[in-house]
């Protein structure tokens, strides 16, 4: 028998924040794939410390719904799992490299693959353009549009814009929009001055986030000037600077997301049939539409 | 798995069995003895004496006994995960015997889970042994217990066991589960579903629409019910509404349950919450009773200050045991170790006695969780929101509550 275990931060806040963790672990329930599929949180339940005595496999793979390696996925997940022997080194990872390690855990006699990020994955990219075609309704969105990756920036951790230029420059090389670049809430270059680095009129911004929280809907709108008061919400696209911005939202909400944490399990070795494929064909939406702004997310803080 | 489900037909499935080896399940023995060829076969149950049958005669003797055969089926087949935190579970929702608790009955359960519960009995470590043990029943007493359904509770949630078939029953059980409110309730007056999945949305707010980050907080809401739920569904619902609450019991009851205690979760923490083992230990008292009594949490606190060290507070009667602080209980204690920081000083205030008692019916009422219930015009009560408006108008400048600081030196 084989499980899945989707790891995430969750909110003690606010409940919106596991919405995506849910619906991406549903997604990949409906596949049949694993025996058992487990969401598992920092600041919900069940609690990492626990997720693992609640599965019945001996094959357990964990895979971090979080954007980059740092904290979390290198100290916290690891500890609250009671990963035996756990060293960051194991992955052996530039910063966005790190793909699987083999481990026994401290509380029951299972085998666990942990598994990198998803933000860091390839198949991410793929999210990335995803979104940025649902937000313009338009599958072939490139040619004169700029595209902005959105981070936090190296404030809380030195491999969360890594994470995020990686996938920036691999969208450049495709050469399919017109401009593509990495902006930071707290870095330069900043998401504030979104329009000094476009020159194409239509810009998408997609931020690379894994839940819809404070960030996306409250500081980066008001931020760029999509708005005033984020209670208020926006347009998209929204005038700002006779530039047209496509405001994306998190992209950890699009439905492709379930396949990068398939993605994550298979490279660790993950027995998964046709999965990968039903989940693809699958995913038409996301959590929560990009266009489906009205003020009222019920967006707090957590700071955590 | 057993081999039952291989055979849809309860004795076929056990004939096929017992040419493997040996049966011996919940009261029913059936083994192979050496004596001819055609093979004949000792059956034992606690209402027939040992006796042997050629296989031809074993097949009508076994419709005799049909209740155990089902119930072993239902087990042994469709239960299967033997030594399982499920099957345990499944096993106490219709009062069965299970691992951790004094059998009376020599035949009941045998292998890994009787060869437990011996051990654990011999050594006195199995927890609640006897209480539940006197009401376990065996088969021909559940037989009859599960056409009308067997109820317990977990938390707030009430859970009951019966037979699909109530006029002949073939052992099939399944299960309903609704709020411990609704017991009473017509299920035609309730919502009613049957996907596991809806429970993580119902268990996510309480009655009045505010979430809950606290899963075993009492504030599940009522209303609604799932029927006819399969042993592995209603195991995934009560592992949606409660978190980890039957793997923490199954650990439990076989002694192996793995506390941490305060000191050891508040020293593994790091970044923002690094500064929770700095808390003081009668601060880490208050904030259990603050957080993790019955009234605020149904996990049982099973742990302590550190080993050795136990706090005075109550840790609660639930079904299912607190095994180490939660997150929330952690973040709480990031805050009081922030404010514990801070050094006392004496203020000097003018209150009149009712105001000062006042003061206590506020911190009181919102305690309690009381100021939603006071009435508008209920002016007797010191937390009734005129009563508190007074008292800002009248005793609060633009800083708040007005006084004079002492001087430090004092
Ligand atoms: S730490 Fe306290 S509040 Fe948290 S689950 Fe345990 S008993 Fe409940």
């Amino acid at each position: 028998m084989q499980a899945l275990v989707v790891a995430a931060h969750g909110s003690h806040l606010n409940p919106d924040a596991s919405d995506p963790t849910y619906a991406h672990a549903d997604a990949i329930r409906e596949t049949g794939a694993f025996d058992e599929v487990r969401e598992a949180f920092w600041k919900e339940e069940p609690h990492f410390r626990e997720v693992i005595r609640t599965l019945e496999s001996e094959e357990v793979f964990v895979v971090p719904l979080f954007i980059s390696e740092g904290y979390f996925t290198e100290q916290v997940i690891p500890r609250e799992l009671r990963l035996e022997g756990w060293d960051p080194e194991q992955w052996d990872s530039d910063g966005t490299s790190a793909t699987e390690v083999t481990l026994s855990v401290g509380d029951a006699n299972k085998t666990v693959h942990y598994c990198g990020p998803v933000g860091t994955h390839d198949a991410m990219t793929d999210v990335i353009v995803g979104r940025a075609e649902r937000v313009t309704e338009d599958p072939d969105v490139g040619e004169g549009f700029g595209l902005a990756v959105v981070g936090h920036g190296t404030e809380r951790n030195e491999n969360s814009a890594k994470a995020i230029e990686y996938h920036t420059d691999r969208i450049r090389e495709r050469d399919r929009f017109d401009e593509v670049q990495a902006l930071f809430m707290d870095e330069e270059p900043e998401v504030d001055d979104v329009t000094d680095f476009f020159e194409s009129e239509d810009v998408v911004v997609v931020p690379l986030f894994v839940a819809d929280g404070y960030h996306t809907q409250e500081d980066i709108p008001e931020d760029m000037g999509l708005t005033d008061d984020f209670r208020l919400g926006w347009d998209v696209p929204a005038a700002v600077d006779g530039h047209r911005i496509w405001y994306a939202g998190a992209v950890g909400t699009e439905d492709l997301m379930a396949d990068v944490v398939l993605e994550r399990a298979a490279d660790a070795g993950a027995e998964l049939g046709d999965a990968i494929e039903i989940v693809r064909a699958g995913a038409g939406g996301s959590v929560t539409e990009p266009a489906d702004v009205d003020g009222t997310a019920g967006t707090t803080k957590t700071g955590d | 798995m057993a081999d039952a489900t291989d055979s849809s037909d309860p004795v076929d499935a056990l004939l096929a069995t017992v040419d493997d080896g040996d049966v011996a399940f919940d009261g029913l023995r059936l083994e192979p003895v050496a004596d001819g060829d055609d093979g004949r076969f000792a059956l034992e149950t606690p209402t027939l004496d040992r006796s042997t049958f050629g296989r031809s005669e074993l097949r009508d003797v076994l419709e005799t006994v049909e209740e155990y055969v089902t119930n072993w089926y239902y087990w042994q087949g469709d239960v299967g995960g033997e030594g399982t935190a499920r099957r345990a579970f499944l096993r106490w929702c219709e009062r069965a015997p299970v691992v951790g608790e004094a059998v009376t009955a020599p035949s009941a359960e045998t292998t890994l889970e009787a060869n437990r519960t011996a051990r654990e009995t011999a050594n006195g470590t199995a927890p609640e042994t006897t209480a539940e043990a006197d009401q376990s029943l065996q088969v021909p007493q559940r037989q009859d217990a599960l056409r009308d359904g067997i109820d317990r509770e977990w938390g707030q949630l009430c859970i009951t066991a019966r037979f699909v078939d109530v006029d002949e029953p073939d052992g099939v059980r399944v299960y309903d589960l609704w709020h411990v409110d609704d017991a009473d309730s017509d299920v035609a007056d309730l919502e009613v579903y049957d996907d596991p999945r809806t429970a993580r949305e119902i268990a996510t707010t309480d009655e009045d629409g505010r979430y809950r980050p606290l899963k075993t907080a009492p504030t599940l809401p009522s209303g609604w019910a799932f029927t006819g739920l399969s042993g592995d569904e209603l195991v995934e619902t009560v592992g949606s509404v409660y978190p980890a609450t039957i793997a923490n019991w199954h650990r439990e009851r076989l002694g192996e349950l793995d506390v941490d205690h305060w000191l050891e979760t508040a020293e593994r923490q790091t970044g923002i919450y690094d500064v929770v083992d700095e808390l003081p230990r009668d601060a880490v008292e208050w904030m259990a009773d603050a957080c993790c009594v019955d009234s605020q949490c149904l996990r049982r606190r099973e742990w302590e200050y550190e080993e050795g060290d136990e706090l005075d507070v109550d840790g609660g009667d639930g079904p299912f045991p607190c095994r180490e602080p939660c997150s929330l209980v952690v973040a709480a204690a990031r805050k009081w170790a922030i404010l514990e920081s801070e050094t006392e000083r004496t203020y000097e205030l003018e209150l009149t006695t009712s105001e000062f008692n006042q003061l206590g019916e506020l911190i009181d009422a919102v305690a309690e969780g009381r100021t939603d219930e006071i009435r508008e015009a209920d002016l007797g009560d010191g937390a009734n929101r005129y009563r508190a408006r007074y008292l800002r108008a009248k005793r609060f400048d633009d800083d708040g509550l007005e006084a004079r600081k002492r001087p430090e030196e004092y």
